[in-house]
């Protein structure tokens, strides 16, 4: 079993090789990266199901002994977040390929996309694995720098502009990152993340707390947490359709997922909770507001997407079992569907020639089946029952009000009023988009509309195309899952809780890494 | 530990121009500022070698407390590869935006500047055609392929 461990990254990476080498073969690199997905779906599938029936599975890397060599961990956590984002990146190589069939390369060039694709997700399952700060450092850098490649692909203006901010962003949190992890070093002598947790009972507090804030603040950034989320409505909708889906699906939760490492094994104490709260509050209900006032669907989307991380840093700051599992249910909930969202907005702008919600009109009836992908996910984005949203919120009220101090009670209430907001900006783009007549959108009056902003630079409208069967498909497959979670909601969360009750202060994970105490 | 003070007075210049070079408009000095803040924290990185010792290679007659610990190095190797292969990105970025704009600031979007200030909404399509402090002669060969 724990051969299969590696093969995660190292199934990729060899992808990736091969694909740069069969870069004039476009049908044969196809069929390469799809492979390598799927193969990695299925590695992931059988992780999640041995980890979840017995131990988490320690490999060490060329067969140095922890804390000398790297070691890789997957847990039940690392093992869920292997699944979904495997998942997510097929579906979404799937309908890239569909469209890169139907209009050649002028979105997504063969040659270098699939290569650098298929690094992205290398980068994204090392992170995920990673059982040693710097480990996670080097995986962040391999996501993030494929992300670069991916964000200004095509090297248009827009797309320039736009990779600047988003670069430049990164640069700095990584920078944070490396800087935070060389005074860890400093402080603890060890990069293991197992043997940081054991010896930073040591540290006098008020480091710890420095240390602490500086790994937020990096990772904080990744995950778009406001204060630190004014990159992501900016550069996230300029990219190609389904490089925004699996941006928005998969980057920002990696940051999450570190956080979640943060609070459970580094620095399990509450010191930070109650800020952290704050945090969430805040995030919630900014980006919200920042969705309200857009007329562009990606946009929306964007801002809908910084809300939506502050559920899962509210679950984060409960600091208990049942926070961390309901953070975890809702993490694997919006990776599926806010992906699904960013599809769904790809096939309306084929059709519509625009994303703007003051251009689109009457796609009911020119796309009923488009329609169909893009009401499914918004309803379950908007948390109406019983879809999976539904679930993960109601969970993470549920953790709230167990905790019981005011601030939890604010935050369920703030959650609510966000999730209704959600609601409305997602439905009005179905009113306009969709159900309104194509000739009404001329000198269209309603105060649905007043007050909202273009996004900048917005292309004119382009002739009406055809949407390929194989997109179609990929998001169709993308809504059926997303339905999944709610039909298999039991097994998933009995998943995501015994991953709670396992992050329930850092010994479980110390232990796994160290069966036998740490000898120092 | 023991820390060489010259190494931090270094560190800290480098981080105090590195951050000062990156708010800039400018990539290129944007670039610099990244180069400046990735050796600083290079630095950062060497200076939690705490006491400094031989080489540690394993021979007879030194002990292990004599040696420097190599792991910071090792570090800090990984992170020059990485500063290196983002740096090379970054300049082709760079070239990039001169191709399609002939300079390398990053301007105010114009509905940002709208959002400010209604009036000078109507300015947008002069702010967008003054780039004549180009290098470039307008009308030469590199004309922008878009």
């Amino acid at each position: 079993m724990i051969t299969l461990v590696p093969l995660v990254v190292m199934l990729p990476l060899l992808g990736a090789a091969s694909a740069l080498i069969l870069g004039k073969r476009p049908h044969l690199q196809r069929l390469v990266a799809i492979g390598t997905l799927a193969a990695v779906l299925v590695i992931s599938v059988v992780l999640l199901v041995v980890v979840d029936d017995s131990a988490p599975l320690v490999v060490e890397v060329g067969g140095w002994q922890a804390p000398f060599g790297i070691v890789l961990v997957v847990d039940r956590l690392a093992a869920l977040m292997l699944v979904v984002s495997a998942l997510v990146l097929l579906a979404v190589l799937i309908y890239s390929v569909g469209q890169g069939l139907a209009d050649g390369d002028s979105e997504t060039p063969v040659s270098i996309y699939f290569p650098t694709y298929l690094i992205l997700a290398a980068g994204v399952f090392t992170a995920f694995i990673a059982g040693d700060l710097f480990n996670l450092y080097v995986g962040f850098e391999i996501l993030l720098v494929s992300s670069y490649v991916l964000i200004t692909l095509g090297g248009t203006e827009a797309r320039i502009r736009a990779g600047v901010t988003y670069i430049v962003v990164s640069l700095l949190s990584s920078l944070l990152f490396l800087a935070s992890i060389a005074m860890i070093y400093g402080a603890v002598g060890t990069v293991n993340i197992a043997q940081i947790s054991a010896r930073m009972a040591e540290i006098p507090t008020d480091v710890q707390i420095i240390l602490h804030v500086m790994l937020l603040v990096a990772f904080g950034i990744k995950a778009a947490v406001f204060p630190l989320s004014f990159w992501l409505p900016d550069s996230y909708p300029t990219a190609p359709a389904p490089v925004t889906a699996v941006f928005a699906g998969l980057l920002t939760k990696v940051g999450v997922y570190a956080i979640i490492r943060t609070e459970t094994v580094l620095f399990p104490g509450p010191e930070l909770n109650t800020a952290l709260m704050i945090v969430a509050l805040l995030t919630m209900v900014i980006g919200v507001l920042g969705a309200v006032s857009q007329a562009d669907i990606k946009r929306i989307l964007s801002f809908t997407l910084v809300s939506h991380i502050g559920y899962m840093i509210l679950g984060v700051a409960l600091g208990a079992a049942e926070g961390t599992a309901a953070a975890i249910y809702y993490i694997v909930h919006h990776i599926v569907v806010q992906s699904t969202l960013f599809l769904a907005a790809g096939l309306i702008e084929r059709i519509g020639g625009s994303t703007s919600i003051t251009k689109l009109g009457g796609l009911l009836k020119a796309a009923p089946i488009v329609a169909v992908l893009y009401f499914v996910p918004a309803l379950n984005l908007g948390g109406i029952p019983p879809f999976s949203g539904f679930i993960g919120k109601l969970a993470l009220f549920e953790a709230s009000a167990q905790q019981g101090t005011p601030i939890a009670y604010v935050l369920i209430g703030a959650g609510a009023l966000v999730s209704l907001l959600t609601l409305y900006a997602l439905v009005r783009v179905w009113n306009m988009a969709f159900w309104r007549s194509s000739k009404e959108v001329e000198g269209y009056e309603s105060t649905l509309l007043n007050n909202v902003s273009e996004a900048p630079g917005a292309p004119a409208m382009r002739a009406t195309r055809t949407v390929p069967r194989l997109m179609t498909a990929a998001t169709g497959g993308m809504v059926v899952v997303s339905l999944a979670l709610t039909v298999f909601a039991g097994p998933l969360y009995g998943i995501a809780s015994r991953a709670g009750e396992n992050l329930e202060g850092p010994s479980f994970y110390v232990d796994s890494v160290f069966p036998g105490g740490i000898d120092d | 530990m023991s820390i060489s003070l010259v190494l931090i007075g270094i560190m800290a210049v480098l981080y105090a121009c590195g951050v000062y070079f990156l708010l800039e408009r400018s990539m290129t000095r944007v670039l610099l500022g990244f180069l400046l803040v990735g050796n600083a924290t290079n630095l950062l990185l060497l200076t939690m070698v705490g006491k400094v010792g031989s080489a540690p290679i394993v021979e007879d007659g030194v002990a292990a407390g004599e040696m420097t610990d190599p792991m910071p190095e090792a570090l800090i190797l990984t992170a020059i590869v990485i500063t290196f292969g983002v740096s090379a990105f970054l300049m082709a970025l760079i070239y990039r935006s001169w191709r399609l704009e002939r300079d390398d600031d990053l301007d105010d979007d114009l509905d940002d500047i709208a959002l400010r200030d209604p009036t000078v909404a109507a300015l947008g399509e002069t702010l967008e055609s003054t780039k004549e402090d180009s290098e470039f002669l307008p009308g030469d060969e590199l004309e922008p392929k878009r």
